[in-house]
């Protein structure tokens, strides 16, 4: 422990969910990243698309863990960061969802693939390959849900998993949409 | 659009730089920037400084910068002229200084290749600049710049980085002015908040032990900012203490001054922090140089944080009242508060703080005893402030023991009169700095104080000072170690000094000889006043090697991981070791 670490009442670490605007140009995500390896924050998940042509701009979902003196400081250390234009703390804000995608792939012969097909079911998996020798499984949902099912999918076969990252967004009819409308088009 | 509209992006950054108020650049010609060099022999409006090393074009920019206001400008080359600029990137970064580089880059169609002088510059100044850009659409070049001056200089200054590959410079454009609107919009930030200001206001005219704390925000917020700190000081008659960044923001001889706080603080300043019941932070970041101990910093105080930038609240040191804002506007908003509720309220009474005070400074925790022929180098420092007073003078050092010394001793009346990398601890800042600073203020004293290890560090500049016939006072307190890491060595690791005696010096007046520069050397106290007076009526540049006492200590001092109340005056009162956890600590 550092000496130049405050003694307060420690506080447990929590995992927080934040969801960014940021201009859609090379680096963006560079600067991000560099920020949390930079200061030595961390990145559970990460998840990043275009998501509005005409502004340009892109979301990216974020899962970071701390206590609630360093996710300020993330956020703040965020906005100083000239392409990210809008911070929002999801599970500060109140109820949200959080949803990822992943592709399993199963290398399995024999009984154990009508095993697999039945759990496929059981978690609404789409069965998006076939062939004689393995499955490649879609499922949508929580990240627990996926780290669940990949469990289960681990026992049956050899596997190879690909996860999008988390996305998410606040529950509700609230949006930003008067924020963007501030954020100037080039 | 008719052709003759037309010009080169060259031209059209050299154009965008003199819209936005460029007088001077500081830089290195090469083969990516040939182009821009090409556009500023043929413009008349804007100077080139050409240094001596990439490096000391951003210092030099940033005691422009500093002693201006204005933000400094830089152009280096493509590669290896830009990864020469990153100390000085990374150091206006920490001291939160407006810079724009413009830096050459292989042509667009080269860029990944390897090619020659090819560098990630975008990629390697991403973490030391508050922005960088790589302009690879020449459409956009005359935006790039203007926003690129915009971000510099306004909320928390910074330096600014702008990579042009040689293709995009000779690109044919037409010429685009700066709009009125900043580009880059961020959802407006909440207005301050009167009711806090008004809680605040109160706080202050209550406190029976209060603290005034001010940084170099106060520098970087103008010199109204100055104005309204030390109005507030004497409205609430409560003691101030400054930063190394923030001296001259409150005159040094004004009376509730207690001097600079921190590791080298005074004994005064450092109690002061640690026993008030209400501090107020005013542009100042609690950097550990100034906290020392975390847990035991302030224990009993009611916190007020102002600050321009939002993760400086709350970053290090937990306050009760953050307030995010520009130094200037907050200050007035609380010194108006303070106005009126003087008309209403009695000021709690602060006898017995002042009396508690008046005993810390009995301390004389600066004393020192200049005894025998050999200069202490705290004497050399207080002559020189007592010789330089009736000048405008401007102060630029490097740093360790020398830079100390001169924050503790040299009394500073006005803001914007001293340089010095706070944050980063550039050794090799204060001479290219002078440049900057001379430049800017031509008809100024203006003094490079400096030790001979720093100065050896970029040295180099020296030609520059000839060939732009700046009157640069270079004052070296040569004590022949790397003092501060011989300090270190000596109370911390058993007195091995490791590495830190400064062999196979030069001979500093050969040396100030070999450039045409006049050369001083002092080796004894009654002929170090006669030497300053030498070398300030001199009208070139200067070299003065002043031979100090060799094993002088820089104290009082907070040893690492100790708290303010733990700080030492000197080497025997050192009341125990040094903790394990703070040998750990830098």
């Amino acid at each position: 422990m550092s000496v130049y670490q405050n003694n307060e009442v420690k506080e447990e670490e929590t995992s927080r969910t934040l969801s960014l605007i940021v201009d859609n140009q090379p680096g963006t995500l560079a600067r991000v990243i560099g920020l949390f390896s930079g200061r030595g924050y961390n990145i559970e998940s990460l998840n990043v698309t275009e998501v509005d042509q005409k502004r340009n701009l892109s979301r990216i979902s974020l899962v970071t863990r701390g206590t609630s003196m360093t996710i300020e400081q993330i956020k703040s250390q965020l906005l100083r960061i000239v392409p990210v234009r809008i911070v929002r703390d999801l599970t500060l804000e109140g109820p949200f969802i959080k949803s990822e995608l992943a592709l399993v792939k199963l290398v399995v012969e024999g009984a154990n693939r009508v095993e697999a097909l039945r759990i496929a079911g059981t978690f609404r998996a789409r069965t998006l390959d076939v062939t004689l020798s393995s499955f490649i499984f879609e499922l949508t949902g929580k990240p627990t849900k996926l780290d669940a099912f990949i469990d289960l999918m681990r026992s049956l076969g050899d596997t190879e998993i690909s996860r999008t990252g988390v996305s998410a967004i606040s529950r509700g009819n609230k949006t930003e949409t008067k924020l963007l409308d501030q954020i100037q088009v080039n | 659009m008719d052709d003759k509209d037309l010009i080169s992006g060259a031209e059209a950054v050299i154009n965008a730089l003199v819209e936005n108020g460029v007088e001077v650049i500081f830089g290195y010609p090469g083969g990516a920037v040939l182009p821009l060099y090409d556009a500023i022999f043929q413009n008349k409006s804007l100077k080139h400084i050409l240094v001596r090393h990439e490096q000391a074009a951003v210092h030099a920019a940033e005691g422009y910068a500093r002693s201006t206001g204005k933000v400094g400008c830089v152009l280096v080359t493509s590669g290896p002229g830009a990864t020469n600029a990153i100390t000085g990137l990374t150091d206006a970064l920490m001291d939160s200084i407006p810079v724009v580089c413009l830096s050459g880059q292989v042509p667009t169609h080269l860029i990944g290749t390897d090619a020659f002088q090819e560098a990630d510059t975008t990629g390697i100044s991403r973490p030391c600049t508050k922005h960088n850009y790589l302009v690879k659409n020449a459409d956009l070049l005359c935006d790039v710049i203007h926003e690129a001056f915009d971000i510099a200089s306004t909320g928390r200054p910074g330096p600014v980085l702008v990579d042009l590959p040689k293709d995009i410079q000779l690109t044919k454009i037409k010429y685009k002015q700066k709009s009125n609107k900043l580009q880059k919009m961020k959802p407006k930030p909440l207005s301050i908040d009167t009711q806090v200001i008004s809680e605040v206001a109160n706080l202050l005219i209550n406190a029976k032990k209060p603290i005034i704390y001010g940084g170099g925000g106060l520098i970087n917020s103008g010199p109204q900012a100055s104005t309204l700190i030390t109005q507030l000081v004497d409205l609430v008659d409560s003691p101030v203490t400054l930063t190394l960044m923030g001296l001259g923001a409150v005159p040094s001889n004004h009376k509730n001054f207690l001097g600079m706080l921190g590791m080298h603080g005074t004994y005064e300043a450092n109690l002061a922090m640690h026993h008030c019941d209400v501090m107020i932070n005013v542009g100042a970041r609690f950097d550990d140089r100034v906290t020392g101990r975390l847990n035991a910093f302030s224990p009993n105080s009611k916190k007020i944080h102002i600050d321009i930038d939002k993760s400086s609240i709350n970053k290090v040191v937990s306050v009760d009242y953050g307030i995010v804002g520009d130094c200037s506007e907050i200050l007035k908003l609380l010194v108006e508060e303070l106005k009126k509720l003087h008309n209403q309220k009695q000021i709690a009474s602060k006898k017995s703080w002042w009396s508690q005070i008046d005993e810390w400074r009995k301390k004389d925790s600066l004393g020192f005893k200049q005894f025998g022929s050999a200069i202490k180098p705290q004497q050399a420092i207080k002559s020189l402030y007592q010789k330089t007073m009736n000048f405008d003078t401007y102060i630029t050092t490097e740093v360790g023991q020398h830079q100390m010394w001169a924050a503790q001793y040299f009394g500073f009346s006005k803001p914007n009169h001293w340089m010095t990398s706070g944050g980063l601890g550039t050794m090799g800042y204060g001479l290219p700095s002078s440049v900057g600073v001379q430049i800017a203020h031509p008809k100024s004293l203006v003094i490079d104080i400096s030790g001979e290890a720093s100065f050896l560090m970029n040295m180099q500049e020296l030609s520059t000072i000839v060939q732009y016939k700046l009157p640069v006072k270079i004052f070296i307190l040569n004590n022949q170690w790397m003092g501060m890491v011989r300090q270190w060595q000596e109370l911390n690791h058993g007195s091995r000094y490791s590495e830190s005696y400064t062999e196979s010096l030069p001979d500093f007046v050969l040396l100030a000889e070999s450039f045409g520069i006049k050369g001083l050397r002092v080796e004894e106290f009654d002929k170090l006043e006669s030497a300053i007076d030498e070398m300030i009526s001199h009208k070139g540049p200067v070299i003065a090697d002043i031979r100090v006492v060799k094993e002088e200590n820089c104290f009082p001092m907070i040893p690492s991981g100790a708290a303010h109340n733990e700080m030492i005056l000197g080497i025997d009162d050192k009341k125990n070791n040094t903790s394990e956890a703070g040998l750990a600590l830098v």
